[in-house]
Order: structure tokens, then C-alpha cells, then sequence
């Protein structure tokens, strides 16, 4: 990234705390289908949040109802403490980037810079030089005359970051702005837009359904499924400590087992594993890919058949199934090379497990 | 090169029989002007045109012009004050709404303007009493007979623009409603705007039935006027307008390959 050559950069010298966001009990349908059920959260000043779930989980609906772009059928949003509901789009002082590449076809880059600023009443003078800055904040202060048509995706997406961010917004909201990106450019985005956050302390609500690209940026991740929110925490939480079987599934790609909790310890597969927290009774355990490794005839382990192995490069990924039905992935080294059909043995790491009462 | 594409032969053995077609038939009538009764060929008749001597001849031309670039403007601005907002609207608010509004926006060019006329006669009975006889009241009722003629080429921009996006991202960035279609959506839909305009222009100057029956003189009724004293004037009015008309999709033809261009 190129930061911005001088001191004077108008957004750094200004840079703030950030604003608190809260969305109280957030309804919303669609002819009768209710896609928000009472949604709460509360963003502090300066955070990075991520809605992180599968399409179609209310994650876009909610970031809409936040942004003004869909007035919620019941509930409050709250921008710095101050109730909002009913406050239009175009007033309620945010920055947006959406998917598709937003800009304004017929206007040159420092013009779609300014555009937002124009609107609250900068002169023509002071809106170029402030958007020249936001321009250099991320790296395309020399692309200013150009149209975006001339621009690749990775730089239109850019440009909409800074035109997002050139008015000081209360909130930075983020539409998946980096899913039309090809990988490369994906990341080096994504780490941009996580440094300059940083630098701005603005506060931000990232939508997403890729799960690395989540962990890789937010200071907290709410997981969402049908309409709510499963689980809110640090990536670290999500990580370690998945509070229900979807947000397993969903963050980091853990396998659902099942078990019989004893206190401190759970019995898998005829193995002793220890607990992150104590528990009894039949559990369902959530063993993280790479806490599952191929294991020898002498070893406590199960056998299972492969039904798909893919490779990732520095890893291989397979996915097995147990004797009692259950799919299982497996992280391993790219030199083994299972196959569908294959018959292996399979055992658990003896790392702390998350489990949650069975049924 | 696409291999089911016609030769080079071909294509040009069609270009000349298209071109043919239309060209005929206009240098048939450039030559009826030009053409005298002992055969030889001059521009006299077009130089009659600047001749005091048929100013009386003329005169129901020259007014039946004026009313009719008034009824043009009126109908231009019948569509792009009334036609192109409602469409925005309606492609951005309500798009459930878009099949029947399509359907209506296309349902006189299936409907002969003689019956267009016997709906719109007592209709213009009261506008004769309320607003006059005054011959631009007629961009009411021509503002329905474009209406398929503009719909289609302005929606056919809206369809290569991601209207909702960008409507989005300018109220995000502040902008209010008016900012939004007159700031970010008309410049993107300039092309379909500019080409409804200007065919709304040419059905304007070419209509004759409505005008007509309604008792209102436009440019084609004068025409029928004239005709009866000269019979070279309307020709040569004609393919004066026909020039216009020309002039008007070249002007299209520039305005959508600018688009075009910045749009690739």
C-alpha cells in the first residue's frame, strides 16, 4: 500500500474513536418470510465487526438495515447513541462499498472521490484536495483523471474505499467488497482495508462468507444462520470455542462427532480427549481438521472410508466417513494421498475439544 | 472470423440492395423537384423557397412548422419529465410493477390512430374548453403515441446500467433523491434519453392522422394544404425533413458510440 507522502492528509490529521453502533431487536421480512429474527449487537467505537455466514443468512439484510437501504419492520438502529430507524440513507452519515463496482461511469475518479463531499457543501477546491488524500491513502492518488472504466477491479474497488471513507463517516459498512476480486488482489485488499481501518479508528461492519478472509481482519466475527446470530466473539473464540454446530462448521471447518462427556474429559472413538470446560452426559464434539490425523492398527482410533481428499497446496484435505455414519475432515500432509474409497484408520489429536449437550 | 458469417460479396450485394430501397425512392423525388416540364434540371424550385412572391403559399408550411416544434418540445419534455422519472421509479422502487407498466407504455403502437382519435375527441372537447384549441395541446395525446418509441430506448439503458447500485452508493455518499436521478442515473442513461428525445422529435414532425381529424395544423396537415396549390413544395418539405430526421440519428449514432465508449 502507499500511504500518503505528507503529514497533512486531511483524513489522518482528523482521524477519530470511531462511533458506537448498536442494532436493538432488528425485524425484518419479505411478503411473510422473515429473514431477521430480533437481531442485537453492539459495536464499540473504533471496532471491526464482520457478519460472517452462508448466502441467504441475513447478513447483507442486516448491514442494508444499518445502512438505511431497508427500513427494519421492527427494532432500533442506533448510530452514536442517537436513534436512527427513520433517518434516510443519504443523512445518516455512513460510508458504504458494495459487491459490484459502485462508481459513477461518467465521472473521473477524483470526481466520484468527491462526489460525497460535494453533497455536504465542500467547495469544488477543498473536496478535490481532500479526495487527492483519500486517493493516496490507498495508493491511487496518481489515477485521479482517469475514468473507471480504465481502472481494474482490485483499483475501482480502492477508489470506492476511498470515496467511502474521503467524508468522515460515522460508520464504514462493507458489502463483500472484495467476492468480484480474483485471490491475489482479494488479500492485499483485505489487509489494506484492515491497516487503514486501524489507521482511521473508524468503525466498521464487514459483511462476508468467506471465513478466512473474517478471522483474517475483524476484531470480533458475528456468526449468522437463518436470520440470527449464532455466536459473536474474537476470531480466536470462534476458533476454539464454536457455540453451536453451524458456527463449527462454518468457522474453521470442524467435524461433529459425538461423544460422552465425564467431567473434565470426553470419550471419542474409544480415546480420552480433555475439555475446554467441563461437561457430562452424551455431547456433540467439535474436532477441528487439523486435530485429525491418520492413525496406526495399535492406536484408539476408528476406521472410515474416504470420500474426497483435495489438494491445497502446503496441505491436503480429505473428508472421511466413520464406521457409525459421521463425516470427518482430516488436515494433512500433501504426500499422503488418499483416494475415494480408500479404507483408513483415523484418531484424534489429544487437544482440548469444545463440546455442546447432545440433542 | 465467425464462420457462419455471411462473405464479403454477400454482404455488400445486401448493402446495395438496402440502400437501394431507401434510396430510390428519395432521389425519385429530389429528381421530381429539380426536374422542369421541358426536361431540363434546376434548383428553381428550391430557390422558390426564399422567394417573397410564395410567402402566401407557404405560410400554412411555415406555421404548421412552428406548431409542430412546439408540439416537439412539449413532447420531449413530456418524456423526460413525466415518462423517464416514472420509469426510474418504478425500475428502482417498484420493479413488481414493470411488466404492467410495459405492457401499457406499448399498448399504442397497437392501437390505429384513427381509434386513438375517436377515444381522444371528447376528451379534447374539454381540453378545448379548458386550455383552448391552441395546436400544442396535441403533445397530450402525442405524448401517448411516442410512448413505445421512448419506452424502449429508455429502458433498454436502464437495463445496461446497475441502476440500484449506484443510486445506492450516491444516497450513501448524501445525496438526496433529486441528486441521485439527476446527478448519477440521467448522465448513465443519456444514450436512452437522447435517442427517445429524438425519435419522439421525428413521430412528432411525421404525424398527420391525429392532427388532422382533431383539426389542429401541424407540419404534415399544411403539407396536404400546400399540395393543393403547389405540388413540388411538399416534396421538397419532405426531403427536408427527411435530411432533419438523418441529421437526428447521426446525432443518436455519436451519442451511443460515446457511451459505448465510456462504458468499455
Amino acid at each position: 500500500m502507499t500511504l500518503p507522502r505528507t503529514a497533512e492528509n486531511a483524513l489522518l490529521a482528523e482521524a477519530g474513536e470511531g462511533t458506537r453502533v448498536q442494532l436493538q431487536q432488528i425485524v425484518k421480512s419479505y411478503a411473510g418470510n422473515t429473514v431477521l429474527h430480533g437481531v442485537d449487537l453492539d459495536i464499540a467505537p473504533g471496532e471491526f465487526v464482520s457478519l460472517l455466514g452462508p448466502s441467504g443468512c441475513g447478513k447483507t439484510t442486516l448491514l442494508r438495515v444499518l445502512a438505511g437501504l431497508e427500513i427494519a419492520d421492527d427494532g432500533a438502529v442506533l448510530l452514536g447513541g442517537r436513534d436512527v430507524s427513520r433517518v434516510p440513507t443519504n443523512k445518516r452519515d455512513i460510508g458504504m462499498v458494495f459487491q459490484s463496482y459502485s462508481l459513477f461511469p461518467h465521472l473521473r475518479v477524483v470526481d466520484n472521490t468527491a462526489f460525497g463531499l460535494r453533497r455536504r457543501g465542500v467547495s469544488k477546491a477543498d473536496a478535490a484536495k481532500r479526495s487527492l488524500d483519500a486517493l493516496a491513502l490507498v495508493g491511487l492518488a496518481d489515477f485521479a483523471d482517469r475514468l473507471p472504466h480504465q481502472l481494474s477491479g482490485g483499483q475501482q474497488q480502492r477508489v470506492a474505499l476511498a470515496r467511502a471513507l474521503v467524508t468522515e463517516p460515522k460508520v464504514l459498512l462493507l458489502d463483500e467488497p472484495l467476492s468480484a476480486l480474483d485471490a491475489k488482489v482479494r488479500v492485499q485488499l483485505r489487509d489494506e482495508i484492515r491497516r487503514i481501518q486501524l489507521r482511521l479508528g473508524i468503525t466498521t461492519v464487514f459483511v462476508t462468507h468467506d471465513q478466512e478472509e473474517a478471522l483474517a481482519v475483524s476484531d470480533r466475527i458475528a456468526v449468522m444462520n437463518s436470520g440470527r446470530i449464532e455466536q459473536i466473539g474474537s476470531p480466536e473464540q470462534l476458533y476454539t470455542t464454536p457455540a453451536t454446530a453451524d458456527v463449527a462448521a462454518f468457522v474453521g471447518l470442524s467435524s461433529v462427532v459425538a461423544g460422552v462427556a465425564e467431567g473434565d474429559h470426553v470419550t471419542v472413538w474409544g480415546q480420552r480427549l480433555p475439555l475446554q470446560a467441563p461437561a457430562d452426559g452424551p455431547v456433540d464434539v467439535f474436532i477441528r481438521p487439523e486435530n485429525v490425523r491418520f492413525a496406526g492398527e495399535a492406536d484408539a482410533a476408528t476406521d472410515a472410508l474416504v470420500e474426497e481428499s483435495t489438494f491445497l497446496g502446503s496441505v491436503r484435505r480429505t473428508l472421511v466417513r466413520t464406521e457409525s455414519g459421521e463425516l470427518v475432515r482430516l488436515q494433512h500432509s500433501p504426500g499422503i494421498r488418499p483416494v475415494f474409497g480408500d479404507r483408513v484408520r483415523i484418531a484424534l489429536v489429544p487437544e482440548p475439544v469444545a463440546v455442546h449437550p447432545r440433542g | 472470423m465467425n464462420p457462419l458469417a455471411p462473405s464479403r460479396v454477400t454482404r455488400s450485394v445486401i448493402g446495395v440492395l438496402v440502400g437501394a430501397f431507401f434510396a430510390i425512392p428519395l432521389l425519385a423525388t429530389l429528381l421530381y423537384t429539380v426536374r422542369m416540364p421541358d426536361g431540363t434540371y434546376s434548383l428553381a424550385r428550391w430557390a422558390g423557397l426564399f422567394d417573397p412572391g410564395m410567402a402566401a403559399t407557404l405560410k400554412p408550411i411555415w406555421t404548421g412548422l412552428g406548431n409542430s416544434l412546439l408540439l416537439a418540445i412539449i413532447t420531449v419534455a413530456i418524456v423526460l419529465l413525466i415518462l423517464a422519472p416514472t420509469m426510474i421509479l418504478v425500475n428502482l422502487r417498484f420493479p413488481k410493477l414493470r411488466p404492467a407498466f410495459e405492457f401499457a407504455a406499448l399498448l399504442p403502437i397497437s392501437i390505429p390512430a384513427i381509434v386513438l382519435v375517436v377515444g381522444l375527441a371528447p376528451i379534447y372537447l374539454q381540453i378545448g374548453r379548458t386550455l383552448g384549441t391552441g395546436a400544442w395541446t396535441l403533445a397530450f395525446a402525442y405524448g401517448i403515441t411516442v410512448l413505445p418509441f421512448a419506452y424502449r430506448s429508455i429502458q433498454a439503458s436502464i437495463d445496461a446500467v446497475d441502476m440500484r447500485t449506484l443510486a445506492e452508493a450516491a444516497r450513501s455518499l448524501g445525496a438526496g433523491w433529486p441528486t441521485v436521478v439527476l446527478k448519477v442515473l440521467a448522465p448513465n442513461l443519456r444514450q436512452g434519453l437522447l435517442a427517445a428525445s429524438l425519435i419522439s422529435v421525428a413521430v412528432v414532425l411525421g404525424e398527420f392522422t391525429i392532427a388532422s381529424l382533431l383539426n389542429r395544423q401541424v407540419f404534415q396537415t399544411a403539407m396536404v394544404v400546400v399540395q393543393k396549390q403547389d405540388g413540388y413544395l411538399p416534396a421538397i418539405f419532405t426531403l427536408l425533413a427527411l435530411l432533419f430526421c438523418f441529421v437526428l440519428l447521426l446525432v443518436i449514432g455519436r451519442a451511443a458510440r460515446g457511451t459505448r465508449k465510456a462504458r468499455s
